[in-house]
């Protein structure tokens, strides 16, 4: 750690493998959901678990995008943070408006924690990932702004790289998208147009100008290869992103009510996305090969070298797979989309966070370069074990999709929905032993960070 | 990549590009916001509707169902849900009235929500107004 301000992330760090903790063991109970429909009924619905598996996801997601800034500004800025003290208070506001807030949703009846909360005087509740009461998302938008305000200053202050540069404006431009979420119109059809203005410009647009400045820092740093070179991939990669990504949106417009245009428009540069995420592969296997130095940190290399292959599969190729408007009238709101989902978020979002946390995790806890080798393997068994369980769940829920979309969609005697659901439970049992296998490898990712801290860590 | 093509190259074409295509995509979205009232036929949207979205909000519906394809997988589709219900808004109703407080035995149960006739009627106007957006034809067919 090369400035004393740093040690602030470590704080968020932790809150991300906190929640994530608690987003996988609602993972594992929503997959029970599936083939035991009463299981947990009433005390906790489906849309329940639901909500509080997608929050939390989102939320540690935030915590280790913010921890992330909090590490790689100061030394990317060569100065200290603008303000250590701030960072520790909005985090415990953050922290806690997130706790109360889960605690909402499990505690009382979703209309109720609606009247509670005020949602009459601004209704933004009950439309998908905008769960949260509207003072909640009050809340989500100071701490965003007084974390913005930190960081900038911490940039204008110091060094302005390009790395840094990208960072800010992939963070600003999701506290601003972010800003959408309190359009709430009567009419469904423009309240669902813009509702991907937040949820689509985030993830597939300004979301990945932060996975991308993460994972040039983290190659940088392990690498040894020179900045220029890394930071021209790094522009490239994101105009990639954004020149594709932005129309994009188009392929969510297909069949909510908007202009036919659309499905061409939507067609043409969804089928374009990949291409970012294929270069991120390149990229990061060119730099690996031209690395100047063995950086210790195999477990963190591993992250950052798996982070674009899986976002490349879960985001590029099986994005492309439904994206096309002629596939995607089958496959539209089917369990391919729930596939596509589970790859993309943790190739992309999940992987590139757990990257920059063993790169930083072992620096931040005063342990020289590097884990202990004990830890280390640790630690990479769990990168397997989550990694390969994904691959399954995606695999098994690509099963359920296409049998879905044939059983209900495409066949001569079109069955409904329930009877359909039926017939596939053999694949969402299978993806429940995944989801199983997967809860194990985060448990020993959790143990990694226990154990072998009393061997000799790597310089 | 070449030595040729600088760093100050790549910035421009990133933020060249950018800004272009956000451009156009703001442009679009100007186009489709002339274009959606016949698609949408708001004109229809009348307080009954506006209610009952309200009560879909609360409910949070979107948590176990889709509405025109979007939301979650783990229950019907419920844009075309008043023409699969036989253009009846009272089968709708019915319906949520009559979901099991307890839920079904090892099967999946909506919950009961306990909503007044008010709610009901709102809800189901509701449904009954999005089946008639112009969605491209989609779901293919009456199972959604």
């Amino acid at each position: 750690m090369q400035y004393q301000s740093q040690a602030v992330s470590k704080l968020y760090f932790m809150a991300a493998i906190g929640l994530f903790i608690g987003q996988i063991l609602f993972g594992v109970i929503l997959g029970l959901q599936y083939v035991i429909g009463d299981f947990l009924f009433p005390e906790i619905p489906f849309n329940v678990a639901r909500m509080v598996h997608t929050n939390l996801l989102i939320v540690w997601l935030l915590f280790g995008f913010m921890g992330a800034a909090y590490f790689m500004v100061p030394e990317e800025a060569e100065t200290e943070l603008f303000s250590p003290k701030l960072a520790i208070a909005l985090f415990w506001i953050f922290l806690i408006a997130g706790a109360l807030t889960i605690v909402g949703y499990l505690a009382v009846p979703y209309a109720t924690l609606a009247n509670i909360t005020g949602n009459d005087l601004l209704p933004t509740m009950g439309r998908e990932f905008l769960e949260q009461p509207t003072i909640t998302k009050i809340g989500i938008v100071i701490v965003a702004l007084g974390f913005l305000f930190n960081i900038s200053m911490t940039v204008l202050k110091g060094r302005k790289t390009a790395i840094s540069m990208v960072l800010l404006l992939g963070l600003w431009g999701l506290a601003i998208f972010f800003l959408f979420s309190f359009y709430n119109p009567e009419n469904l059809v423009l309240d669902k147009m813009y509702w991907w203005w937040v949820v689509h410009l985030w993830v597939e647009g300004v979301w990945e100008l932060i996975l991308g400045a993460i994972l040039a820092f983290v190659l940088i740093k392990m690498t040894g290869v020179d900045r220029e070179v890394i930071e021209k991939w790094l522009y490239v990669i994101i105009a990639m992103s954004l020149i594709t990504g932005i129309i994009g949106t188009g392929h969510h417009f297909y069949w909510i009510g908007m202009p036919e245009y659309w499905q061409w428009w939507g067609s043409i540069f969804s089928a374009l996305e990949p291409i970012p995420f294929f270069m991120m592969v390149i990229f990061a296997f060119n730099m690996v090969n031209r690395r100047r130095r063995e950086h210790p940190n195999k477990a963190a290399m591993l992250w950052a070298i798996g982070t674009p292959v899986m976002a490349f599969l879960g985001a590029g190729v099986w994005g492309f797979m439904h994206t096309l408007a002629p596939v995607n009238y089958y496959t539209h709101g089917t369990q391919i989309t729930a596939a596509h989902g589970h790859m993309a978020f943790y190739g992309a979002y999940v992987m590139v966070v757990l990257a920059i946390i063993s790169y930083a995790m072992p620096l931040l806890r005063g342990r020289a370069a590097a884990n202990s080798n004990k830890s280390q393997v640790l630690e990479m068994w769990s990168f397997w074990l989550m990694t390969v369980s994904m691959v399954f769940i995606t695999l098994f829920l690509t099963g359920a999709g296409i049998l879905q979309t044939y059983l209900q969609r495409v066949s001569e005697n079109p069955q409904p929905f329930m009877v359909v659901q039926e017939k596939i439970a053999l694949f969402y049992w299978m993806r429940e032993v995944a989801g199983v296998i997967f809860l194990i490898g985060l448990i020993l990712y959790v143990m990694s960070f226990f154990i072998g801290g009393e061997e000799e860590a790597i310089a | 990549m070449s030595e040729k093509f600088t760093k100050s190259m790549s910035r421009n074409i990133f933020y060249g590009g950018a800004a272009f295509f956000f451009l156009l995509f703001v442009a679009l979205t100007f186009d489709t916001t002339r274009a959606l009232p016949e698609r949408d036929h708001r004109q229809n949207i009348t307080e009954q509707v506006a209610f009952g979205k309200k009560v879909w909000e609360k409910n949070n519906c979107i948590g176990c169902h889709t509405l025109l394809g979007e939301g979650a997988y783990f229950a019907p589709e419920l844009g075309n849900v008043y023409t699969r219900f036989g253009n009846s808004k009272e089968a709708i109703m019915a319906f949520i009235k009559g979901r099991p407080v307890e839920g079904i035995q090892g099967r999946r149960s909506m919950p009961q929500f306990n909503l007044t006739d008010e709610e009901l009627e709102a809800v189901a106007e509701f449904l009954k107004w999005s089946s008639e957006i112009n969605t491209a034809n989609w779901p293919p067919n009456v199972q959604g």
